[in-house]
């Protein structure tokens, strides 16, 4: 499926924020509602609830945010913000994600240093942490998928993920290094290889 | 662990913060992905924290509302207080966060340039690796060393599948592995 739609026709998408203050309570809101991530929610609120980007739109920005270091659902802010209203909008929408999360995240650690001596406590943090794990590796196995269309073909796309775990969780190696050294020749590679 | 009498020396959280810079600049595919090279750094390298408080760091912060990236902030409160957490969450935010602002600004018109798309498709691969390390490194504390191992491994399990086959929202598979955990199976 390729359909690039060239230009920027934003037609589609039938509402935008009305404000910076619009922006800031929408994004807090859907990340409020995140539990275990923001992703899901923000696809929800933004296309479906909101409307102010249709399913190719947040697909595209979503994609770009994946490319881009950092945390993805942020630099989605960042991206959707600046779209509207430049620095203050970018400013607004990861402020709006942020701040109040932030806060509650802290809040809980410092309670969980009182409690964490509380057997049900632990272990209830324990439970979630192990599905955390599980989460990350879920997401893995479906972002798998896209190895199937990866330019560099699959046996190659497969080799550069295996030789990345590898690197990382066996040999521990620092990231800066793998991806500099592995992540230049699959690039390098991919630009020989493309059209 | 106050704010005037940090746990570390001002060396030590100006490293803190140098690391984390350089990290944010290497987060492709999210700040998870560069998990276990803060582990290495601040579990392994500095014995700032031990293996389980890393682990469950990343725990609170998938458990609370709001972007998983926060977990950079309770790894920073756990190693140094208030000050940890504002270095370590500036030090993620400020190089992406710019980064992303210039580069939205300058590469919406080359969406389709050769350079871009070998870039994308050169570093998807390698997103991906880094996800199943990041999950594998987060998933040993209860696998390997923990104290119900085969308690915690059908926890990991059973969350991979219902995330695979169902559209159930991970807030309730996070809700199942705290009442699990709390009754002392994982």
């Amino acid at each position: 499926m390729s359909d690039d739609a060239g230009d920027d026709v934003e037609s589609a998408a039938t509402s935008r924020p009305a404000s910076t203050r619009d922006l800031f309570f929408t994004f807090n809101r859907l990340a409020l509602q995140g539990f275990g991530g923001v992703l899901a929610v923000a696809q929800q609120e933004l296309v479906e609830r909101k409307r102010w980007l249709t399913r190719e739109e947040f697909v595209e920005m979503l994609a770009l945010s994946q490319v881009l270091p950092g945390p993805n659902v942020v630099n989605l802010a960042l991206m959707f913000g600046d779209r509207f209203f430049g620095l203050r909008g970018a400013a607004a929408a990861v402020g709006g994600m942020l701040v109040v999360p932030l806060f509650i995240v802290l809040v809980l650690t410092a309670a969980y240093g009182e409690f964490s001596h509380v057997p049900a406590v632990s272990g209830a943090l324990r439970g979630m942490g192990a599905v955390a794990a599980g989460l990350i590796i879920a997401t893995a196995a479906k972002l798998m998928k896209t190895l199937g269309t990866n330019r560099l073909g699959l046996p190659l796309a497969v080799t550069f993920a295996a030789l990345t775990f590898v690197a990382i969780a066996w040999l521990r190696w620092p990231l800066v290094w793998v991806i500099v050294g592995l992540g230049s020749v699959a690039v390098a590679i991919a630009w020989v290889r493309s059209p | 662990m106050t704010l005037l009498h940090p746990a570390l020396s001002a060396a030590d959280l100006l490293g803190l913060f140098a690391h984390f810079l350089v990290l944010s600049l290497l987060a492709v595919g999210g700040a998870i992905t560069t998990a276990p090279d803060m582990h290495r750094f601040v579990v392994d390298e500095h014995h700032w924290i031990t293996d389980a408080q890393f682990s469950a760091s990343v725990a609170i912060a998938q458990a609370a509302p709001g972007p998983n990236v926060l977990f950079v902030a309770v790894i920073g409160w756990n190693v140094a207080g208030p000050i940890g957490a504002l270095a370590t969450m500036s030090g993620t935010l400020l190089p992406s966060t710019a980064l992303t602002l210039f580069a939205t600004r300058w590469g919406s018109r080359r969406r389709e340039a050769r350079g871009m798309r070998a870039f994308t498709t050169g570093l998807t691969p390698l997103t991906i690796g880094l996800l199943v390390a990041t999950g594998w490194l987060l998933a040993r504390p209860y696998v390997g060393d923990g104290p119900q191992p085969v308690g915690a491994l059908a926890v990991i399990g059973v969350s991979i599948a219902v995330m695979l086959r169902t559209r159930i929202s991970p807030m309730w598979i996070v809700g199942f592995g705290a009442v699990v955990g709390a009754l002392g199976w994982v």
